[in-house]
């Protein structure tokens, strides 16, 4: 691999080494938007929001929505922090219950 | 009572209510606008006089209203500050969004004909196109959370209710439930 940044030439081990610890650590653990169950809405619901807003399948949607049914959660989304805070506002705008964390947060 | 269906031709979703039913939706979508105004989505007052007219920020802390708290979650579980700042910067928008969709399920009923005194025997036709379906199915969402809030329905629980006396105040509101629970699926399913 070529070190664009360093002309490709760059032979000093320390500079190789250095590590971006902010990029990094961003890169690493992205963000997600966890949809929890309710004993309110309905599945259909639950699952035409997930097609509707996401854009996913049907067949993925239902997957979800099972996941929020039976598990009581459901990863639906990841990404960057603030494309996170749009999806949760979006599902709290639907009614349904939605939190955000860290995705390598337990 | 009868659903929504699919209009073949249009692609509309429509649904024909008794005048009661459909006085019965006004009423709950102006409970909710109600309820929405009421405990306002406001900072808490600052002391200084000055400052309180300069802020324009939104709530920080999580309603007091058991209602309120589930239309609005708190979005970081973990962390209150960033639970905060969220609040500050979604709340509002999202009252505004749901007291809209509820004013606009009013409007659409009294431009099909429901009128400030209704009589009885008289029908109202509603016609939705496909970001009118999408208003309604939000605004039954929040009407349902707020009715379900305050009745403490629990996965699970569909015998208790049952069993409740007809005349019992709750086995009355937990029927209205289940009436926006029958219209919020044949809704979806008309949408689909």
């Amino acid at each position: 691999m070529i070190d664009v940044h360093n002309g490709g030439v760059s032979t000093s081990p320390v500079e190789l080494e250095e590590p971006e610890v902010d990029d990094a650590t961003l890169l690493a653990s992205p963000w997600v938007t966890i949809v929890w169950n309710d004993p309110v809405n309905l599945m259909s619901y639950v699952t035409f929001v997930f097609q509707k807003y996401f854009g996913y399948s049907k067949k993925k949607a239902e997957k979800l929505m099972m996941e929020v049914h039976h598990d009581g959660r459901s990863v639906v989304s990841t990404g960057t922090r603030e494309a996170m805070e749009r999806d949760v506002q979006a599902m709290h705008e639907y009614g349904l219950w939605a939190t955000m964390q860290k995705a390598d947060q337990p | 009572m009868t659903g929504f269906k699919r209009h073949r031709r249009s692609g509309a979703c429509v649904a024909t209510f008794t005048v009661f039913e459909a006085d019965l939706l006004r009423s709950l979508a102006g409970q909710l606008i109600e309820l929405l105004r009421n405990e306002s989505a406001t900072a808490e007052l600052q002391s200084d006089p000055l400052e309180r007219l300069l802020d324009f920020s939104g709530p920080t802390s999580e309603p007091d209203d058991p209602v309120l708290a589930r239309l609005f979650p708190t979005a970081y579980p973990d962390d209150e500050e960033a639970a905060g700042d969220f609040r500050r910067f979604t709340e509002s928008t999202l009252r505004d969004g749901k007291a809209g969709a509820a004013s606009a399920v009013i409007d659409a009923l009294e431009e099909a004909g429901l009128t400030t005194e209704p009589e009885d025997g008289t029908f109202i036709d509603v016609e939705l196109d496909e970001a009118a379906a999408l208003t309604w199915m939000k605004s039954f969402t929040d009407m349902r959370l707020a009715i379900a809030t305050r009745l403490g329905i629990e996965d699970g629980d569909e015998d208790y209710w049952e069993k409740l006396p007809d005349d019992d105040p709750q086995a009355q509101v937990h029927d209205i439930y289940d009436w926006l629970g029958y219209l919020q699926e044949t809704l979806v399913q008309a949408a689909r």
